[in-house]
Parts: C-alpha cells; structure tokens; sequence
C-alpha cells in the first residue's frame, strides 16, 4: 500500500512531513522515519539534521 | 499504588474518606491553594481515582459525592487565582497559533534547563528527574480526556500528537515508558507516584493543572492551550538538559528521553499551536481567552517550579555572591 506524502512549510519553522518512510539529506544518507509526522529542518541550524530541534527559534530572535 | 500518606488536614481527609471512614469535612484555608502542599496533594489523589487508582482503595470511590465537591470547592479557588495571576491577557491575534509560539519564545522565567545543563550536580540533577517524575509518568493521559471533546481537524491533529506521545505502537518508544527507563537508570524508583510523597505543592500543582483543564469540559480550550505552551517551551531545554547528563555522566538511557522530546516537540508544538488551537479559535472564536488563558498559566507555573528548584538549591544566592 502506498501512501500520499504530504508537505507543509510552517511560518519561520520548520517542514511538517506525512507519509513518507524515509528522508534523504543532503549528503545522500537516508534516515528512516519513525513517527507520524515529522518536522524537516529549513533553517540549516539543526544539530540532529535533517530534522527541526527547534534552534530556528535563536535564530529568529 | 497505595495511598499516600496525608500533608495535612485536607489531603488527610481525603485519605479518611477514601478508606471508608466517616470524617469531618475540613474547611480550605484563606491562602493560596498553589502554594499549599496538603490541598494540592488532596486534588492530586481525587484526580488520581479517574487514572490508575490505589490499590487500597475500591474503584467506586471515584464518584463519591463528598469527594467531588471537595475538588469542585479546591478547583474553584485554583481557577480563581490564576485568572488573577493571569490577568490581563493578551489581545488574540489574528494567527493565533502564531501567537502561542510567540508567547512561549517570550518566556522570560529562570532557565532551569540552563542550570541543569551546565552547573548542576548529580543531586540537584536526580532532584530534578524526582519532581518531574508526577506529571512524566503520566505523560499524555490527561490530554486523551479532551480528544472526545473535540471535532475535526483539532480532533484529528491532537490524535496524531497523542499517538506519537504514546509510542506508535511501540512500547518502546511510550514517553511515559522512557521516563521510566530514565529514572531506573538514574538508580531512582520508576514506580508510578513513588514521589508523590516528597515533590513540592508547585510540582503537584503543575500536574494538577492539566487535570483540572482535561476533566472539565469547559476548560478545553485551556487544555489545549496549556499543551501548545508546553510543547513549544519543551525541545530547547530537553536539549539542555540531555547535555547536562552527559556533562555528569548519566547512562545514556536518561538522556534517551529528553533527545526523544527534542525532535518529537519540535513537532508537537506545531501540531498544537497550529492544527488544534488555531483551529480550535477560527471555528469557535469564543473559545480563543481560554486559549491564551492555558498557554500563559503554563508558563506561570513551570515558572513557579523552576524558580522553586532553584530557591532549593539557592542558586540565586550563590550567583548573588
């Protein structure tokens, strides 16, 4: 079964990701998806890349 | 677990009551109930009977009459001294999911997380996992009591917060599970209320509060704005604090539950400011104070119980000098 992946960009934040089963960063690596949704980091800032830890919050202040 | 034993004339009572005996109703005194370990611990146990229960009490005693309205009179003075704590509150903004995660940015408590991170010692450390202990161990449950209240997509994005909350379907990775490895780890007891004895009236407050708003209907809204907050205040200083167990040399399996709510509340906090509050105020407006009210009581009392851990261990005084 295959499920629809949905994508969405939350204000100043990070990418909200449904669906998907992995997610490949930049350097080719792939990290398997282990919740229900999953927030993608868009600031660059995250040290657990490629996922949000919340540091766009510095950044933004 | 069993009952716990009594902090005063109130939490005694109810422990009376509980058992089956007869006894005089004690009358609340005029102070703050927030501050006032004996009435805190009295709700805590009332609450407790809608959870897990104690062992030396029969499940019946949940709907005892007497015990509802000692929690209705205690929750009505609770409720009253935060309005007044809280007031005024802001104006709600036209993104009010926004607006949550900016009053959290906002926060301007003292950093216990930052403390814990780079200062504290072992014993302040386990002091800290004890407290933390009275609302972790329960993590979630009280927000599962809202998720019949709610329609739509606040219903749907709160399910979803929840299931991640509660592991996916893996015991594993249950948060309340993982604390329980933490405390075990950290050589503490991970028996469910195995603190409830020794936490601070602050600490019993905090888990009191989220009760309060999950078992009454009206204070849904304020549920869910206490979880946005929550969340939202929550993905920094676990951050902090699995750097301060690693400075000190905790088990990896500790510090396993703060990295987990690193990237979980990273995610949880826009599912709930967004998806459930946003939604919750755009479909009923009326809603949207109650909102506010639960995101700022939730930073008030975190506040309160971090400046109590601290006062503890008279960090202030030692920075002072």
């Amino acid at each position: 079964m295959t499920h629809p992946i949905s994508v969405r960009l939350c204000p100043d934040g990070p990418l909200l990701v449904r669906g998907a089963d992995s997610v490949t960063d930049d350097t080719g690596v792939e990290h398997p998806v282990t919740r229900p949704v999953v927030a993608l980091c868009t600031c660059g800032k995250s040290q657990r890349k490629p996922w949000c830890d919340a540091t766009h919050k510095a950044i933004r202040r | 677990m069993r009952v716990p034993k009594q902090r005063g004339p109130v939490s005694g009572w109810v422990s009376a009551v509980m058992r089956g005996r007869n006894a005089e109703v004690p009358t609340l005194s005029a102070g703050s109930v927030i501050g006032d370990a004996d009435v805190q611990l009295a709700l805590w146990m009332i609450y407790e009977l809608h959870y897990r229960g104690f062992d030396d009490v029969p499940d019946d005693v949940e709907w005892v009459l007497s015990l509802i309205q000692l929690r209705r009179e205690i929750e009505v003075r609770f409720e009253a001294e935060l309005r007044a704590a809280m007031a005024p509150l802001p104006t709600v903004a036209d993104d009010l999911g926004q607006q949550i995660l900016d009053i959290a940015d906002a926060d301007g408590g003292p950093s216990l997380a930052l403390f814990l991170q780079r200062e504290a010692d072992a014993g302040q450390m386990c002091d800290y996992l004890r407290e933390r202990s009275i609302t972790q161990l329960k993590e979630s449950d009280p927000h599962s009591f809202v998720l019949g209240r709610l329609e739509g997509l606040a219903k749907v994005a709160l399910a979803e917060l929840q299931y991640d909350e509660y592991g996916g379907g893996r015991l594993e990775r249950l948060h309340a599970w993982l604390y329980a490895q933490a405390l075990r780890a950290a050589g503490l007891d991970p028996t469910y209320g195995a603190y409830i004895e020794q936490v601070s009236a602050v600490t019993l407050a905090t888990a009191n509060v989220m009760s309060m708003f999950a078992m009454n209907r009206r204070f849904r809204a304020a549920s869910m704005g206490h979880l946005a907050v929550f969340e939202a205040t929550s993905s920094v200083p676990c951050r902090r604090i699995a750097s301060g167990l690693g400075r000190l040399g905790f088990p990896r399996e500790v510090a396993a539950y703060f990295e987990e709510h690193i990237e979980a509340d990273a995610v949880h906090e826009q599912l709930a400011a967004r998806d459930i509050c946003a939604t919750m105020a755009a479909e009923q407006p009326h809603l949207a104070p109650d909102i506010l009210f639960g995101a700022a009581t939730c930073l008030y009392l975190e506040g309160l119980a971090a400046a109590d851990l601290l006062a503890r261990w008279r960090v202030e005084e030692r920075m002072a000098s």
